[in-house]
């Protein structure tokens, strides 16, 4: 009887979860071939900000922008309505390639490789790259030759990243990514990193958000925003080129850039030279291996962008992987070194916090528990968001430091309550022999109990270790580059998860497996009765 | 005189009578006996004189460190206990984490403050004349009931307690073993040690002790 009415229950959830599923289906993001004559369905990352993308601070649930507007053109061009699809800025070209949307729109860079693995627009922006810095060290850095053996900023799968490696090699300083565009500058004003390295509409925010920082004059570089497709939606992107050139010549695209405040003597030079022969459009390189295009002779060379010449596009995934490798073992390297740091000291308060909460009195178990509760109910990456960007007007702590003590504090409350049970799991029999030979409760635990608990305790902290390993790669969100990070950049620089991927996996491997082999084997030199 | 006096004792535990108005002294070089059913409070008693049980009544004396019903003992008294009441338990509980050598020269590391190599030398002579030297560095788990039994005599003697207080000594013990036992705790009362064991086994009673105090 009480079974079958288990079953019922069980059956109707399903029920009403294929239901819910079913309706939600249709109107999913990446579903919805059948939709695409009535929408424009176009990707971006709100969490870009204005001028490009960004809820609107007066109605949340509205989205505002320049990229919003022109995408708000082209679905009008289309006779469609635009539909908007979030996507985080680092992973809009790979959502692209899948046809999670139909264009993605978010200050997007013309580059090379872009090319090669997507449907490109024409240009509707022209930027140049910026140098920021401190004011007080305007005079000392006016271009990266500068900057030799400093850090600098900036965000990654970007032209400045791609500038930055180059210059790595030319120059010797340190590219330091981040996922957004707003915490380079932040780290800059508090001196965390030497200078920022971005667009001109970003370095401009930057500036106007942060007082103590000046943009360069020099031009490190030009480059262009563009929209891209799956490569197989050559058709659509020509007709919102088409699109795209009709609002350069009639001023729709002039007025969007006037009233987002980022409009300049550079829009109307490349609006100029783009908005009459469709064939005079296209940059150099073929967006399309079989109708490569030739640049015509009277091409204006400022639709040409200037392109670091150490990231020439590849799609040959082995060779590129031959030259990553360095960089991928060193980043293994930065994954153990942070998860073995962060582990002794992880093992070391957890130990502290669970003797704290078995012996301490009623006061210190409060606050013990409170501090486990808080950090077990709260994620990770809000923890290291707080200790590197929300303490850093109290202590700037770098950012190694910071992710190593943010898997620290965090795993500590997990090792602590594995402590505690093992501490109580200890036979009481083993103490009250302790006791009655005269060792103070001090000496039992530190002779006895600990030694006891610890050999019960290794199981789990073996397996939180490789857990730790694996946690290690959110540290990446404040700037630090270990083995996911690295894999990530690999990924985006020749456009395919495959190899890198594989590569990846196989460092983690190789990581985690000795660790799990040393664990069993001390295991059973340990064992117990 | 008596090393060890127990003068009405009553213990409780969660609010129910363990142990009742129990009295009994014991002199130097005694071997006593507590008998009694099971479930009667032999072992709790000899946990009280331990100080592993609180009274609910009477006092314990033992070689002038006094326990009350109502009153702890502060450290330096307990300490002094310590050094004065050596405890078997009916299970050992040999600490598992360390061989039988190690368990027999903690306490005189760490409680006398004995050089390691004094103690080790010293554990071994006690291993030997009980019989054991060849388990020194068996771990716990490694043992035999009487070898284990052996190591917990060692252990508890380590620190020569003038009193040893024996739960069950019998209970892991075949006849031939429980021969020697008996042999063993003459010899450490003849020693001038004074020995107060619970336990069922009347033969073994018969013996070697030289009284009994019987519980109900």
């Amino acid at each position: 009887m009480q079974r079958d009415r288990l079953i019922r229950v069980v059956l109707l959830v399903c029920v009403a979860a294929g239901v819910a599923l079913g309706a939600q289906g249709p109107r999913g993001v990446s579903s919805g071939n059948d939709l695409r004559p009535q929408f424009l369905r176009w990707g971006g990352d709100a969490e870009g900000g204005a001028p490009f993308v960004e809820a609107d601070p007066a109605d949340p649930t509205r989205l505002v922008g320049f990229d919003v507007e022109i995408a708000g053109i082209m679905a009008a061009g289309l006779g469609r309505e635009p539909r908007f699809v979030q996507v985080g800025f680092t992973s809009l070209e790979a959502s692209a390639a899948r046809g999670d949307f139909d264009i993605g729109l978010s200050g997007i860079e013309d580059t090379p490789a872009r090319r090669v693995r997507l449907a490109v627009t024409i240009p509707y922006y022209e930027f140049r790259e910026v140098l920021t810095v401190r004011k007080r060290d305007g005079e000392r850095y006016r271009s990266l030759a500068d900057l030799r053996g400093h850090r600098v900023a900036t965000l990654g799968a970007t032209l400045a990243y791609d500038l930055l490696l180059k210059a790595e090699s030319d120059y010797g300083l340190a590219p330091i990514t981040y996922e957004d565009d707003v915490h380079p500058y932040s780290d800059l004003a508090l001196g965390r990193v030497d200078a920022v390295l971005l667009d001109q509409v970003l370095a401009e925010r930057g500036v106007r958000r942060n007082p103590s920082l000046t943009n360069s004059n020099d031009r490190v570089a030009v480059g262009h925003y563009v929209g891209v497709l799956a490569r197989e939606h050559v058709a659509l992107r020509d007709r919102i080129d088409a699109i795209l050139r009709s609002a350069m010549r009639d001023g729709r695209l002039e007025a969007i850039f006037r009233k987002w405040g980022v409009w300049n003597e550079d829009q109307a030079r490349l609006y100029a030279s783009l908005s009459g022969e469709p064939d005079k459009v296209r940059p150099t390189l073929s967006d399309e291996p079989d109708k490569a295009r030739p640049t015509g002779p009277g091409e204006p060379d400022k639709v040409r962008p200037t392109f670091p010449e150490s990231n020439s596009p590849t799609v040959d995934a082995w060779g590129a992987a031959r030259r990553y490798a360095p960089a991928m073992i060193r980043a293994a390297g930065v994954t153990l070194v942070l998860s073995c740091l962060s582990m002794g000291l992880a093992v070391g308060l957890g130990s502290l916090i669970a003797a704290g909460r078995v012996y301490g009195g009623r006061p210190l178990q409060l606050v013990l528990t409170a501090y486990v509760e808080l950090i077990r109910g709260t994620p990770l990456l809000l923890q290291l968001f707080v200790i590197y960007f929300g303490l850093a007007t109290v202590i700037e702590l770098p950012a190694f430091m910071a992710a190593m003590l943010g898997l620290a504090l965090n795993y500590a409350a997990y090792e602590s309550e594995i402590y505690r049970g093992a501490l109580l799991a200890v036979p009481a029999g083993q103490l009250e022999a302790a006791r009655t030979l005269g060792l103070s409760t001090r000496q039992a635990l530190w002779l006895i109990r600990g030694p006891q608990a610890f050999r019960l305790a290794l199981p789990p902290m073996t397996n939180d270790f490789v857990a730790l390993l694996k946690d290690s790669s959110l540290v990446s969100v404040i700037t630090v580059v270990e083995l996911t990070k690295q894999t990530s950049i690999f990924a985006a620089n020749i456009g395919s998860w495959v190899v890198p991927g594989a590569l990846c996996a196989a460092l983690y491997l190789v990581l985690s497996l000795p660790l799990a082999h040393a664990a069993r084997r001390l295991e059973r030199s340990w064992r117990q009765p | 005189m008596s090393v060890l006096l127990v003068e009405s004792i009553s213990v409780s535990r969660g609010g129910r009578p363990i142990a009742r108005d129990m009295s009994f002294d014991a002199g130097r070089g005694e071997l006593l006996a507590v008998m009694g059913p099971s479930g009667s409070g032999k072992t709790t008693i000899l946990r009280a004189i331990a100080g592993l049980e609180p009274l609910t009544g009477g006092r314990i004396e033992v070689d002038g460190v006094r326990i009350e019903a109502g009153r702890s003992l502060s450290a330096a008294q307990r300490a002094i206990l310590h050094r004065h009441v050596g405890f078997v338990f009916q299970f050992h509980h040999l600490f598992a984490n360390m061989d039988a050598l190690a368990n027999v020269a903690l306490a005189q590391i760490h409680v006398l403050k004995k050089s390691r190599a004094e103690a080790m030398h010293r554990s071994r002579e006690m291993l030997a004349s009980l019989g054991v030297a060849e388990r020194a560095s068996a771990f716990p788990h490694e043992l035999s009931g009487g070898e284990a039994q052996r190591v917990a005599i060692a252990r508890a003697l380590a620190v020569d307690p003038p009193v040893l207080l024996m739960d069950e000594p019998t209970a892991s013990l075949d006849p031939a073993r429980r021969g020697d036992l008996a042999a063993t705790l003459k010899a450490l009362a003849a020693d001038g040690r004074t020995i107060v064991m619970a336990t069922h086994d009347e033969e073994f009673v018969r013996a070697c002790a030289h009284r009994v105090i019987t519980v109900r």
